[in-house]
């Protein structure tokens, strides 16, 4: 056999075991999806976007699930968004090259991949035992703990990816730095400081641990957002792991609605970056 | 419309009109201290060829023993020399002789990073703007910078050059896109733009993008202008458009150009200095330096035979 049909040959190989493995991950997940699909299907309807979440038995839905899942949510975005911004621009502009900047980013990273049932589990420590009660404060605060790391890092790689000759020509226009950074640096990685925002609330609706600990569950509608809240996670969870047949429907419906949502979410994020560079 | 920076020709109540008063000094006796600003009387000139003969023209920025570190690692050593007015003068020389670091100094963008420092002063009109205290931003207010690759900022054409403006400037819409027209003009891209002026100016073409950028520099009506390469990654028929631009812009500013390209440093440039390893081995009139090079150094090189 030639150099030539040898290499021919490798490279068949290689390029079936390729598509062998790219087919091998999707078959996962396209039986993961189906099977959500199949099983939750049937829970979409009306009932499940307005009423509560029932007793074993009798028919419900998980409308106070879902607006306990969406206030948690917001407020962990809005107070962990900001601070991820805040701390990802101070690594990429003011502190490269540091041992502090060196040092916060070490910890971020540590942060990102903490297990989220010891973000969980300190939050608990923090404010549900010194509260004397679980809520949904506390949830949303373990939720903007795990956000802030994922905006951080995308803040810091966006900002890096700015060439430095556009923040010299602002300077060398006579800006100051805070107004380089807010009005071009900013401006030239909105696209990826979005997309990591939309990550990060992706990230943060699927949570089920820290929520376990923190904000719990809440049977009934509840607006006290000092008291027990329900939340989606968490109600998958106990639903799931119940012996009753409608609580387990409730659930596939409840899983079905988190992850239709997410890729909702993702294709926001796709069709906003398209969206601005089809501008520019 | 008062301008905060001490120019009092930014208060000039009609942008497009450049002819600026004269001071009463003739070029001839004015040296460098104290002058406010570029005296011309010609407007909107066409690119004569108008010679660095006739007048010895005024010094605007005094380069005075100028070292320069990177970190450890010493990038000049010693440079002298003086900008003249309504001039443009070349920075030539082989890649990491320094002549980039020297233009860099000018404006102190330098300090942007850490560990970069320079000794020794450079005044313009008299003062040391390498003295610690100096408002930075004023002073690169006052010093305009073009940069190797076009840098257009990610938003509208017009917004590009308001962007400047609005720094120092608070001006009635009008007004605004009076000087926004007049800097285009001047930078010869007016109509190649004027019915998109509210599109990204990321959409223009490279030499398109690279004239926005020398019109948002001239938009603030600075002093001297620092052009670092500004046609190098640009094709044939821009860069000869950026030249003509030089020869025009000249009338009104103190130039400084570093260029890769001989060529363009013999047609557009009334000075040149020849730098090579840090150090500043000729400065003299571009003719001089393309015809009667004193040093053997500076023959080698713009003939081709090193570097």
């Amino acid at each position: 056999m030639g150099l030539y049909s040898r290499r021919r040959l490798t490279n068949w190989l290689v390029i079936g075991l390729s598509v062998a493995a790219t087919a091998f991950g999707l078959l996962w997940l396209v039986l993961v999806l189906s099977t959500l699909l199949i099983n939750g299907i049937g829970a979409i309807g009306p009932a499940l976007f307005t009423q509560m979440t029932p007793p074993p038995g009798s028919t419900g839905g998980l409308l106070n699930a879902i607006a306990g899942s969406l206030a948690m949510t917001a407020i962990a975005t809005l107070v962990g968004t900001p601070t991820g911004i805040l701390a990802g621009t101070f690594l990429a502009e003011y502190a490269r090259g540091s041992w502090l900047g060196e040092a916060v980013r070490f910890v971020n990273d540590i942060l990102l991949s903490a297990p989220s049932i010891i973000v969980g589990l300190f939050v608990y420590e923090v404010m549900v035992v010194r509260m004397g009660h679980f809520s949904a404060w506390a949830g949303a605060m373990a939720l903007a703990i795990i956000t802030i790391p994922v905006v951080v890092r995308t803040t810091e790689d966006m900002l890096r990816l700015v060439p430095s000759a556009l923040r010299e020509a602002a300077a060398a226009l006579g800006a100051p730095r805070w107004k380089v950074i807010v009005m071009v640096t900013y401006r030239a990685a909105a696209q990826g400081m979005m997309t990591g925002m939309l990550l990060a609330i992706a990230r943060i609706s699927g949570e089920t641990a820290p929520l376990l600990f923190t904000a719990l569950n809440n049977q009934f509608w509840s607006s006290d957002l000092n008291g027990p809240m329900a939340n989606l996670p968490v109600v998958i969870f106990q639903f799931a792991m119940s012996p009753y047949a409608d609580w387990q429907v409730l659930a596939w419906g409840g899983a079905l609605l988190i992850t239709a949502t997410i890729l909702l979410l993702n294709i926001t994020a796709r069709v906003l970056a398209a969206w601005s560079s089809f501008k520019q | 419309m008062t301008s905060p920076i001490a120019r009092p020709l930014a208060a000039e109540p009609d942008p497009p009109d450049r002819s600026r008063p004269s001071d009463g000094v003739s070029p001839q006796t004015r040296r460098a201290p104290s002058a406010p600003a570029i005296t011309s009387l010609v407007q909107r000139a066409p690119a004569a060829p108008d010679a660095a003969t006739v007048t010895a023209p005024a010094v605007k920025v005094e380069i005075r023993n100028i070292n320069f570190f990177y970190g450890k690692s010493q990038a000049l050593h010693n440079i002298s020399l003086p900008l003249h007015d309504r001039r443009v003068t070349a920075f030539i020389g082989p890649s990491g002789c320094g002549k980039s670091t020297l233009l860099r100094i000018l404006n102190r963008i330098y300090e942007l990073y850490p560990g970069q420092v320079a000794t020794g002063e450079v005044y313009l009109d008299g003062t040391n703007i390498l003295a610690p205290g100096l408002d930075l931003n004023r002073l690169r207010a006052k010093i305009g910078m073009v940069f190797q690759k076009p840098t257009p900022f990610p938003m509208s054409i017009h917004d590009n050059i308001a962007f400047g403006i609005r720094l120092y400037e608070k001006l009635p819409n009008s007004e605004l896109d009076d000087r926004i027209e007049s800097a285009l003009r001047r930078a010869a891209l007016w109509d190649e733009v004027k019915d998109k002026l509210r599109q990204s100016g990321l959409g223009l073409s490279g030499g398109q993008q690279q004239r926005l950028c020398i019109a948002r520099a001239i938009a603030v009506e600075p002093e001297v202008l620092l052009l670092d390469e500004p046609a190098s990654a640009l094709d044939p028929i821009s860069t000869q458009r950026i030249e003509e631009l030089i020869a025009e812009l000249k009338v009104d500013y103190c130039i400084a150009i570093v260029t890769h390209n001989m060529q363009q440093a013999a047609r557009s440039s009334d000075y040149t200095a020849f730098l090579y390893l840090g150090e500043l081995i000729e400065f003299d009139e571009t003719e001089r330096i393309f015809t009667h090079p004193q040093v053997r150094r500076t023959e080698d090189y713009i003939t081709g035979r090193f570097g």
